[in-house]
């Protein structure tokens, strides 16, 4: 008897783990569709994909909206002008987040799939700053020195060439950059390294704005170029002159849109150029002065000085 | 009634089993699905006339400038250099406490620690790269700077202090079999002779299990050749040689010089390429290259284990 029995068990297991299976991944699909439908039937989603520079502005927005419109739900994520772009050519992004225009043959792309231009708006302007250690005795710096810094072949490498003694040893001038295709990296090479020029290699090329931020608080030695809305207590923001000599301009508010302040760049949203209405309804409110509002408080510049 | 049965497991033992032999092939499938995708999104460079890229250049320029407006150049001899220095120091930082790990969870402790440590070591080995990183960025760099007084401490020993610690897991339960696969009566033998414990360890133990400990450090550096995350963050992400300055003296610091990796050189910027791109192909090259270094490391670790077998 007991074999008997032994056997039986013995043949329905693989019946029951084959039965079981099936079940668990029918769980995991329905589970998984379940979600997504309830989201949908709550709200419009509205997905905002791009600049890494822009994210944290573009999360106080949505959050800020979901308010104003509890019917939309706009849905942020960085990543990347570039991967931005790359959503609206892939028609995922309603609308895309970028720190620089658009290339022309990004645009061309666009041409080809929507038949016309994105739609561009610009929505609020960003001043590049500086950022060394707090130790550093360094206050400013001009675009020309910054230039020779960075740039490939450039003549500065160290803090004495600048006129600069660090407290400790250290001369090397230990450069802080970006990974080569974010929309900051572009706008700091055509404003500063040149257009034509390339960066000096060896540079510690970080993946996003707050890890610049992050590595020059703990590097005594550093100097970063990030979006002022990274900005922390931790770290020294430098006054900006064009020429060496020149007076020095520190980042702000007033410097940026007077244009004084010589590295600062707008920012922009493109939709495609069919946008629906819930989506130029968000843009309309972003430019508005509550939605301008929120660019003072997160640290950016807005469009206008209020 | 009984017939009636039969046939109907019969069927139901068909279809499990084909259903099982689809789970066991599909590994197959999507092996080979990765490795041609991968060599069909980078080979066309190779053959590709008008471009910047060389294999030549690839192989042996430092030169890494893929999105420059100028002069586009593809040289990835910096970022291998890198990922094998990475990689080198990681394993002879883990080695050592790896094994030490390895043969005092196996032979010295027992019970209640042994269970406490295997659950310790496991959960190192589940902590997230990224977590890696930023401990990197935040944590290990001052503390290299204030410790070896150097200019930054995102640098080639950072990444891997991080790899180390990520690989250490893999090596210590590999180890660990490897050492329970012994024999107890080595040990009974060994011990009979007047052997003291070490004594027993070092001169029987481990020539005996030498292929398996062999095969886990193998295993370790492939998890390590293939980390991205944490070093990506943890190196600095500077395309530089470390092992010279720059008018070609040898670097005795080059611990302390920022890498970048490989991996890392993937991760940071395949994302924002336009597919089918110069710079998306050479990428995908890159992972070819990866691809290969780790099939060698694995097909290596795997001859090595079935040389303990075939010793049995």
């Amino acid at each position: 008897m007991e074999t008997k029995t032994n056997m039986r068990t013995k043949q329905n297991s693989p019946l029951t783990i084959g039965l079981l299976i099936p079940a668990l991944c029918a769980a995991v699909l329905l589970t998984g569709c379940g979600r997504k439908g309830d989201g949908s039937t709550k709200a419009t989603a509205v997905q905002n994909i791009g600049s890494d520079t822009m994210v944290n502005l573009a999360q106080a927005w949505a959050e800020a909206y979901h308010g104003v419109n509890p019917a939309v739900s706009v849905e942020v994520s960085g990543g990347g002008s570039g991967i931005g772009v790359a959503a609206l050519l892939n028609g995922t992004a309603e609308i895309v987040n970028s720190s620089r225009h658009l290339e022309p043959d990004e645009i061309a792309r666009a041409r080809a799939k929507y038949g016309s231009e994105p739609r561009e708006f610009k929505v609020a302007y960003d001043a590049l700053a500086i950022y060394v250690h707090p130790s550093n005795p360094i206050n400013e710096i001009s675009v020309e020195e910054l230039g020779e810094i960075y740039r490939e072949g450039g003549s500065i490498s160290k803090w004495s060439d600048l006129g600069v003694t660090l407290p400790g040893r250290h001369d090397e001038i230990v450069r802080v950059s970006r990974q080569n295709n974010s929309g900051t990296y572009h706008y700091f090479r055509e404003a500063v390294v040149g257009a034509k020029a390339d960066f000096k290699p060896g540079s510690r090329d970080l993946n996003g704005s707050k890890d610049v931020v992050a590595l020059v608080e703990g590097t005594p030695s550093a100097i970063g170029y990030s979006g002022i809305g990274y900005r922390t207590d931790k770290v020294k923001v430098l006054r900006i002159s064009r020429k060496k000599g020149e007076p020095g301009v520190e980042p702000s508010v007033a410097t940026t849109l007077d244009k004084t302040y010589p590295i600062a760049r707008p920012m922009f949203f493109y939709t495609p150029p069919d946008a629906p209405a819930h989506v130029t309804d968000y843009i309309n409110w972003v430019l508005s002065t509550p939605g301008q509002a929120i660019v003072t408080d997160k640290g950016y510049i807005p469009l206008e000085a209020n | 009634m009984i017939s009636r049965r039969r046939r109907y497991e019969t069927i139901a033992e068909l279809g499990i089993e084909t259903l099982i032999y689809l789970c066991g092939i599909s590994a197959i499938i999507f092996v080979f699905g990765i490795c041609f995708f991968v060599f069909r999104e980078g080979l066309p460079l190779i053959f590709k006339e008008d471009t910047s890229f060389s294999l030549g250049k690839f192989f042996f320029s430092t030169e890494w400038f893929p999105t420059s407006m100028a002069n586009k150049r593809y040289g990835a001899l910096a970022l291998i250099v890198g990922t094998l220095t990475v990689t080198m120091l990681a394993i002879a930082i883990a080695v050592p406490f790896a094994l030490g790990a390895t043969v005092f969870l196996s032979e010295f402790c027992g019970g209640k620690l042994k269970e406490t440590l295997k659950i310790v070591i496991e959960l190192l080995a589940a902590i997230p790269s990224i977590v890696w990183g930023f401990i990197g960025l935040t944590v290990i760099n001052p503390l290299i700077i204030q410790v070896f007084n150097v200019p930054v401490g995102l640098n080639a020993l950072n990444g891997a202090v991080i790899l180390a610690l990520m690989a250490m897991p893999i090596m210590v339960s590999i180890g660990e079999d490897a050492l329970k696969a012994v024999p107890d009566n080595y040990r009974e033998a060994a011990l009979a002779l007047g052997a003291t414990r070490w004594q027993m360890v070092f001169r029987v133990l481990m020539p005996a299990a030498k292929n398996g400990l062999l095969a886990a450090v193998l295993l370790g550096v492939g998890r390590a050749v293939g980390e991205t995350m944490g070093v990506l963050m943890a190196t600095g992400h500077a395309v530089n040689i470390p092992f010279f300055h720059d008018d070609g003296s040898f670097n005795s610091g080059w611990m302390f010089e920022s890498v970048r990796t490989l991996t890392a050189t993937i991760a940071a910027e395949l994302g924002e390429t336009s597919a089918g791109s110069d710079h998306y192909r050479v990428l995908f090259l890159i992972g070819v290259l990866l691809l290969s270094i780790t099939f060698v490391i694995n097909l290596t670790a795997d001859l090595v284990v079935k040389g303990i077998r075939k010793q049995k």
